[in-house]
C-alpha cells in the first residue's frame, strides 16, 4: 500500500501531472449559433437504431420527433432546430473505422421555429411509469459516454428496488469538462433531474461524486442541494477512471459490484450529472434531448471552451465555431483516454459527445513500443484488478481463450495500462482487438450453429418430401385401382340388367 | 403357473443387468476425435470439400487425408479451430480473403430456380421466372450455387463491414 492510497484510500488509476482541463473549464458556457446544415444519427444509443418518420422534403420543427424508438432498449431521435430534411442516408460516423452509418440530414432554415412543449409544473405528483415514459418520449441515454437509455434503466432500477442513485460528476478524463460546466452553471437543473429520477426510481437518497479537482463544481452544487438534505454532495479524489461507475460505487459506498453484473444488483443506480440535467428539461419542460454541452479543447483550438451545441452538429462547423490556431495532427471524440479518434471533420457529434478534441503534433506523440520487462505497473494502476501484462501476453501467444478466463470481459478500456506503461506497450489496443476477436468468434459459432438447424430442417423436409410424393403415388394407385373396379362393376350391372 | 412366471423375470433381470453392464464397459467407441471434429463443421453436407459430407471429410481431416482448411463454409475461423484442435500449423499460402456470402446479381438472373435447389441451408430465395435472392445469415459460402448458375450470375462476394463487427487489427509489439 503506498503513500497516496493511505491518504485517499484509492490504490488505482493514474493522474497526470496537468489535466489539460483549465482554462477551458474556467471559461463561461457558450451558446453556439445554429449551423447551416445538422446530420442527426439514428443510432447514438446502446439498441436497436431509431426508425426514421420524416421524408425527405418534410419540413421539420425544433425538438419535433424525426426518428422513433425500435423495441424496448432504444432512444428516439428529434430535430435540434427548424428547416428542411435534405437527405436521409449515410454519413461519416465517428468511430476509428471511418465506416458510416444512417444519419437524417437537415439544412437549417435559421427560423428555430419550435413545437409547442408539453410542461409539468409538479412532477412528482406523475407516478414513477409516467415519468419513465417522459424520459423515454425525450430520448434521454446516458451522456456519460455509455449512452444506455435512461428510461429501461430507471425502470431496472425500480425492479432491483434501488435504494441509493449514484450522481456521477466525476469527468475523470483529462481535457473535458462538460459535466464540469453544467454543475458549475445550471446546478440546479441537475439537482431537481436528481430528485425526479430518485422519485421514478424509488429511491430514497442520492449521493453526488464529484472529484476533488473542481472545486467551483462542488460549491455550485452543494448551494443547489442544501434544502434537499437526501442529496449529498461528496468529493472524490482526482483519479482516473473515477467517471467509471463501478470505481465511483466502491469509493462512495465502500461496495464492489460483481463482475458482469449491474450496479443496480446491490441497490445502486448510477448515472451522469448531465443526464440529470437533461431529465430535469424533458419531464418539467417537455423539452428532448436535442443539444449538449461538448467541450471543445486541445492544442490547436483558439478559444477552447465549453459550448451548448445542437446533437448532430458536423466536428468542422463546431471546430469553426472556437477557431482553430493551427491544423490539428488528430481529431479525438470524446477525451484522450478512451475517446475515439476521428477520421476526418465531417462527422457528426452524437448524445454521448461530451468533447471534441483537436490535438496539435506535441500532444500526441507516438514512441514505438519496446519489450515487455514486467515491471508490474500496469497491474497497480489497473482499476479492475486484472493484470495487463498476462492478459496481453496471452493474446499475442494467440491464447485468447485464457485471456477471457483471465478477466479479459471486466477490461474496461481506461487505458491506465497503457498510459503507465514504461516500454510504451499498446495495452489497451491489444485488449480492444481481443475483445472484437471474441465477440467475433462467439457470433461465428452462432452462425454455425443457426447454419446447422437450417441443413437439419432441409434434409428432414427433402424426406418429408419424398416420402410425401410416394405415399402420394400409392394413394393415386389405390384411387386408379378403386375408380377401375368401380368401373368394372358398372359395366357389368348393365349387362347383368341386359342378360335378365 | 406364478413358478415359470418368476423364474422367467428374473433370469431376464439378471441377463439384462449383465448386457447392460457389458454394454458399458465393453462399449466400442467412434474416433473421439472425428466427432469432435464433426461437431466444429458447419453440419450443411454441402459437398463442396469433395468429400461425402462433413462426417467424411471430418475423418479425412483426421486421418491428414484432407487440408484443415478444405471446408469453404467453415472459412478462416473453422480452419484455424481445426488446426489448433490437432495440433497442425496452418500454412501461410492457405491465407483466405475473410468470410464471403453468395450475392445475385439481379440484372442476369433468369429465375430458373436452379440455385436453391443447390442450397444447403436453404439460405436462396425465390421460385421459378422469379428473381432470386440470398439470405445473408443462413448463407454459409459453400459456393454450392455457383456451380448450378447457368448464367453466372450468383458469385461469392466478401461479407461488407459493418460498424458492428468493424475490429482493431492486433497492434505490434516491439520486434
Amino acid at each position: 500500500m503506498g503513500i497516496r492510497e493511505l491518504l485517499t484510500g484509492v490504490g488505482w488509476g493514474v493522474h497526470p501531472h496537468n489535466d489539460h482541463k483549465r482554462p477551458a473549464a474556467d471559461v463561461p458556457l457558450r451558446v453556439m449559433p445554429t449551423p447551416a446544415k445538422l446530420c442527426i444519427p439514428l443510432l447514438q444509443h446502446v439498441g436497436a437504431p431509431a426508425k426514421p418518420l420524416v421524408a425527405v422534403g418534410d419540413r421539420v420543427l425544433r425538438g419535433q420527433l424525426i426518428a422513433a424508438a425500435q423495441g424496448n432498449v432504444s432512444a428516439p431521435v428529434h430535430a435540434p432546430t427548424s428547416g428542411l430534411v435534405a437527405a436521409i442516408g449515410e454519413v461519416t460516423a465517428p468511430h476509428p473505422s471511418g465506416l458510416p452509418f444512417a444519419a437524417i440530414t437537415i439544412e437549417t432554415d435559421g427560423l428555430d421555429e419550435s413545437v409547442s412543449f408539453k410542461t409539468v409544473e409538479d412532477p412528482f405528483s406523475l407516478t414513477p411509469d409516467e415519468i419513465s415514459q417522459r424520459i423515454a418520449e425525450a430520448g434521454i441515454v446516458g451522456l456519460g459516454g455509455a449512452t444506455f437509455p435512461s428510461a429501461p434503466k430507471a425502470q431496472l432500477g425500480r425492479k432491483h428496488s434501488v435504494h441509493t442513485l449514484i450522481i456521477n460528476g466525476g469527468e475523470c478524463e483529462p481535457y473535458l469538462s462538460s459535466d464540469d460546466s453544467i454543475m458549475r452553471e445550471r446546478a440546479d437543473d441537475v439537482i431537481d433531474g436528481v430528485r425526479i429520477l430518485m422519485h421514478a426510481v424509488g429511491a430514497s437518497k442520492a449521493k453526488v461524486g464529484i472529484e476533488d479537482n473542481k472545486p467551483e463544481a462542488i460549491a455550485a452544487m452543494r448551494k443547489a442541494a442544501q434544502d434537499f438534505a437526501q442529496i449529498e454532495i461528496c468529493p472524490v479524489p482526482a483519479r482516473y477512471p473515477m467517471g467509471s461507475d463501478r470505481q465511483l460505487v466502491q469509493v462512495l459506498t465502500g461496495k464492489e459490484v460483481p463482475s458482469g453484473a449491474r450496479t443496480a444488483t446491490i441497490g445502486l443506480l448510477v448515472n451522469n450529472v448531465s443526464t440529470c440535467a437533461a431529465i430535469h428539461h424533458a419531464v418539467r419542460h417537455g423539452e428532448p434531448l436535442y443539444r449538449r454541452i461538448v467541450t471543445v479543447n486541445g492544442g490547436a483550438v483558439a478559444q477552447p471552451g465549453n459550448v451548448l451545441a445542437p446533437i448532430g452538429v458536423l466536428v468542422e462547423d463546431l471546430l469553426a465555431f472556437a477557431g482553430l490556431k493551427s491544423e490539428p495532427a488528430r481529431l479525438v471524440m470524446g477525451g484522450p483516454m478512451m475517446g475515439v479518434a476521428l477520421p476526418h471533420a465531417q462527422v457528426p457529434t452524437v448524445k454521448g459527445c461530451g468533447g471534441i478534441l483537436a490535438l496539435t503534433a506535441e500532444e500526441i506523440t507516438v514512441v514505438p513500443p519496446s519489450p515487455c520487462i514486467r515491471c508490474g505497473s500496469c497491474v497497480k494502476a489497473c482499476p479492475m484488478g486484472l493484470v495487463p501484462l498476462e492478459l496481453s501476453a496471452q493474446i499475442h501467444a494467440g491464447e485468447y481463450d485464457t485471456a477471457d478466463a483471465m478477466g479479459l470481459d471486466d477490461c474496461l478500456a481506461c487505458g491506465c495500462c497503457a498510459y503507465v506503461c514504461p516500454s510504451q506497450m499498446p495495452l489497451v489496443q491489444t485488449f480492444s482487438h481481443a475483445k472484437g476477436e471474441i465477440w467475433r468468434r462467439a457470433q461465428q459459432k452462432k452462425r454455425s450453429e443457426f447454419t446447422k438447424q437450417l441443413a437439419q430442417a432441409r434434409q428432414e423436409r427433402l424426406e418429408r418430401e419424398a416420402r410425401e410424393r410416394v405415399e402420394a403415388a400409392a394413394r393415386r394407385k389405390a384411387q386408379r385401382a378403386a375408380q377401375q373396379a368401380a368401373a368394372a362393376a358398372d359395366n357389368n350391372t348393365p349387362s347383368e340388367g341386359a342378360g335378365a | 403357473m406364478l413358478t415359470p412366471i418368476i423364474s422367467v423375470m428374473v433370469l431376464g433381470l439378471i441377463f439384462g443387468l449383465i448386457l447392460g453392464y457389458a454394454a458399458k464397459v465393453f462399449a466400442v467407441q467412434g474416433d473421439a476425435l472425428v466427432e469432435e471434429i464433426i461437431e466444429m463443421m458447419p453440419g450443411t453436407n454441402c459437398g463442396q470439400c469433395s468429400f461425402p459430407g462433413c462426417s467424411g471429410a471430418a475423418s479425412a481431416i483426421v486421418k491428414g487425408e484432407a487440408a484443415v482448411d478444405c471446408c469453404p463454409g467453415g472459412g478462416r475461423m473453422l480452419a484455424e479451430a481445426i488446426a489448433a484442435r490437432l495440433g497442425v500449423s496452418l500454412e501461410a499460402a492457405s491465407e483466405d480473403s475473410g468470410p464471403k456470402i453468395a450475392v445475385v446479381s439481379e440484372s442476369i438472373c433468369i429465375g430458373c430456380a436452379k440455385c436453391f435447389k443447390a442450397c444447403p441451408t436453404d439460405a436462396v430465395i425465390g421460385a421459378s421466372k422469379q428473381i432470386h435472392a440470398v439470405l445473408k445469415d443462413a448463407c454459409t459460402g459453400c459456393g454450392s450455387c455457383t456451380n448450378e448458375c447457368p448464367t453466372g450470375a450468383i458469385s461469392l462476394e466478401p461479407i461488407p463491414v459493418t460498424l458492428r463487427d468493424w475490429n482493431w487489427e492486433k497492434p505490434a509489439l516491439a520486434a
